[in-house]
C-alpha cells in the first residue's frame, strides 16, 4: 500500500479485516510480524522511542469517538499538543487554537466541555486538535460512524479541505462508501488482512470484482456470506439434512 | 497429555501462569513509571494537581474517620485502664495505637477506597475511551504526562494523610477523655510525651505510611492501566484495587511491624 503526499486515501473493508491495525502500524503503536512500514522513507519498526515520538509530532490522528480529554475544555483540548510540544507564549497559542477551531466551525464552543458536545461536534474538535501542529499525515479512524447526515457531510468536507490546505496526506479508515467516495483520491479494500482490490473512486464504482461490488452496493449476501458458519439448518432443527 | 490432567490441577496451573504473567506486567509497568518520572518533577505542577486529587480530596474522610477512631479508642482505653487505676495513661495508649498502627493502616485502607479506586477508574476510562492512545499519537508519553505524576501524587499524599489521621485521632481521644470524662489534661499530655519516641514510634509510623502509599498507588494505577477497555472491565478493576490494596496493606503491616517493633 502507498499513500502519496497530498492525497486522500481510504481503506475500506468489513469489521475485523485489519483496517485500524494498518493505522496503528503506521503510527508505531503496533509492530508488524512481517513486512515493513515506512513513513517519509523511514522504517517505523527500527525507530527508537525518541524517533517514534519525533515522527508522531508530524502526524495527526482522529479517533473513532474523538478521544477528547474529558477533564479539559474544547479550547484546552486543542491547545494540548501546542502546549506540550512548543514554547509559544499563551497569547500565540490562543490565536492558533482559535484559528483551528474556526476552521472546523467551532470557535464559539471553545469554553464547552466534551460532555456538552454532540458526536459530530466532538469529532470536529478532535479534528482541530489533530491538525494543531499542521501535520504532514492525518489518519482518520471511522470518522463518519454514528453521525447524522449533516455531520457526515461536514466532516467529509473538512477532511478534503484541510488536507488540501495543509498539503498533507490523509488516510481514512471507513465503512461509509457514499461519503468517502466523494472526497477520496484512491481506495484500498481489505478482506481477511489482505488488499483484495484498489483503485480510484470511479474504478471502484464500476468494478465487477465480487467483494468490492458487494461492499459498495451494500448487498447482504456474496463473498461475505450473510450466514455465520453453522451446521445444516435441518440438522440443527432435528429433522435431518 | 495436558488434557489428561484433572480439571482442578489445570485450573491451578492456569491461574499460577496468569499470576506470574501479571506480576511480570506489573513490574514492567512500575519500571516504566520510574523511568519516565522526570517530567513529574520538572513540571511539578502536574504532581501538585495529582496531590490535590489524591490527597486534598481525601481529607474529609480522613479527618472524620480519624476523629471517630480517636473517640472510640479514648473511650475503650479509659474504661479498661480505669480498672487498673491508670486512667491517666489513656493518652499514651491513644497516641501509640494511632502513631504505630491505626494511623498508617486505617488511613491506607481509606486512601485505597477513596483515592485508589478513583485513580483506577480514571485511568481505566482514559484507556477505554482511547485518551491514552490519543496522547501517544500526539507524541505525548502517557507514562510521563499522566501515570507518573499520579504515582508521585499518591505517594506523597499518603504519609501526610496518615499524619493528619493520627493528629485527629489524638484530638478525638483528648476530647472524650479530658474534655468529656474529665481525665487530667496535664497527665494526658505528659504521659504521652514521655512514652512516645520520635524514632521508634513516629518515624516507624511514617515509614509504614510511605510503604503503604507506594503499594496502594502502584496497585491502583496498574489495575487501571491493565483494565479491559469495557465498563465491566473497569468496574472489576476498581474492585480489585480495593481488595488487593487492603490485603497488601495488612500483609505489609505485619511484615513491617515484625521488623520494627519486635526485633525480628
Amino acid at each position: 500500500m502507498a499513500f502519496p503526499r497530498g492525497k486522500v486515501i481510504a481503506i475500506m473493508g468489513g469489521s475485523g479485516t485489519g483496517k485500524t491495525t494498518v493505522l496503528r502500524l503506521i503510527g508505531g503503536q503496533l509492530k508488524p510480524d512481517g513486512g515493513e512500514v515506512r513513513v517519509d522513507a523511514n522504517p517505523v519498526r527500527d525507530m527508537s522511542h525518541a524517533e517514534l515520538y519525533a515522527m508522531r509530532r508530524k502526524m495527526g490522528m482522529l479517533f473513532q469517538f474523538g478521544a477528547l480529554f474529558t477533564d479539559l475544555s474544547v479550547f484546552d483540548n486543542v491547545a494540548f499538543p501546542l502546549r506540550e510540544h512548543t514554547r509559544l507564549p499563551e497569547s500565540m497559542i490562543r490565536d492558533l487554537v482559535l484559528m483551528k477551531l474556526n476552521a472546523v466551525g467551532l470557535r464559539g464552543a471553545q469554553a464547552l466541555k466534551p460532555a456538552e458536545l454532540s458526536g459530530g461536534m466532538a469529532r470536529r474538535v478532535a479534528l482541530a486538535r489533530a491538525i494543531a501542529l499542521d501535520p504532514m499525515l492525518i489518519m482518520y479512524d471511522e470518522p463518519f460512524t454514528g453521525l447524522d447526515p449533516i455531520s457526515v457531510g461536514i466532516i467529509g468536507n473538512l477532511i478534503r479541505r484541510l488536507n488540501d490546505a495543509l498539503g498533507a496526506t490523509s488516510i481514512i479508515v471507513t465503512h461509509d462508501v457514499q461519503e468517502s467516495l466523494k472526497i477520496e483520491d484512491y481506495v484500498y479494500f481489505l478482506s481477511g488482512g489482505h488488499v483484495v482490490a484498489e483503485g480510484t473512486p470511479q474504478q471502484v464504482i464500476q468494478t465487477t470484482e465480487p467483494f468490492v461490488h458487494q461492499f459498495v452496493h451494500g448487498e447482504a449476501d456474496g463473498p461475505v456470506p450473510f450466514h455465520y458458519g453453522a451446521p445444516a439448518f435441518g440438522e440443527d432443527l432435528g429433522i435431518g439434512r | 497429555m495436558l488434557r489428561a490432567l484433572p480439571g482442578g490441577l489445570r485450573l491451578v496451573g492456569r491461574r499460577t501462569i496468569n499470576a506470574v504473567w501479571r506480576l511480570g506486567s506489573a513490574s514492567r509497568f512500575m519500571g516504566l513509571v520510574m523511568l519516565r518520572s522526570g517530567l513529574s518533577f520538572r513540571r511539578f505542577h502536574l504532581t501538585i494537581d495529582e496531590l490535590h486529587f489524591a490527597g486534598v480530596l481525601s481529607l474529609i474522610i480522613i479527618i472524620v474517620s480519624g476523629l471517630f477512631v480517636g473517640l472510640v479508642l479514648g473511650l475503650q482505653g479509659y474504661e479498661t485502664l480505669k480498672r487498673y487505676g491508670s486512667a491517666e495513661a489513656v493518652g499514651t495508649l491513644v497516641a501509640l495505637a494511632l502513631v504505630r498502627e491505626l494511623g498508617p493502616v486505617v488511613a491506607a485502607l481509606l486512601f485505597a477506597s477513596r483515592a485508589g479506586s478513583a485513580m483506577t477508574a480514571e485511568l481505566g476510562i482514559m484507556k477505554s475511551t482511547e485518551q491514552l492512545s490519543a496522547m501517544e499519537m500526539m507524541a505525548v508519553d502517557p507514562f510521563a504526562r499522566v501515570i507518573s505524576p499520579m504515582f508521585w501524587g499518591g505517594f506523597l499524599s499518603m504519609p501526610l494523610l496518615a499524619a493528619i489521621f493520627s493528629v485527629m485521632g489524638i484530638f478525638g481521644g483528648y476530647l472524650i477523655t479530658v474534655v468529656i470524662i474529665g481525665v487530667d489534661s496535664g497527665a494526658f499530655w505528659s504521659q504521652m510525651q514521655s512514652s512516645v519516641d520520635l524514632r521508634d514510634d513516629i518515624v516507624n509510623g511514617v515509614i509504614k505510611s510511605v510503604v503503604f502509599g507506594a503499594a496502594v498507588t502502584a496497585i491502583a494505577l496498574f489495575e487501571g492501566y491493565d483494565a479491559p477497555p469495557t465498563a465491566e472491565g473497569v468496574s472489576h478493576a476498581v474492585t480489585r484495587t480495593v481488595v488487593t490494596s487492603a490485603l497488601a496493606v495488612l500483609a505489609l503491616d505485619f511484615v513491617l511491624t515484625a521488623f520494627m517493633f519486635t526485633g525480628v
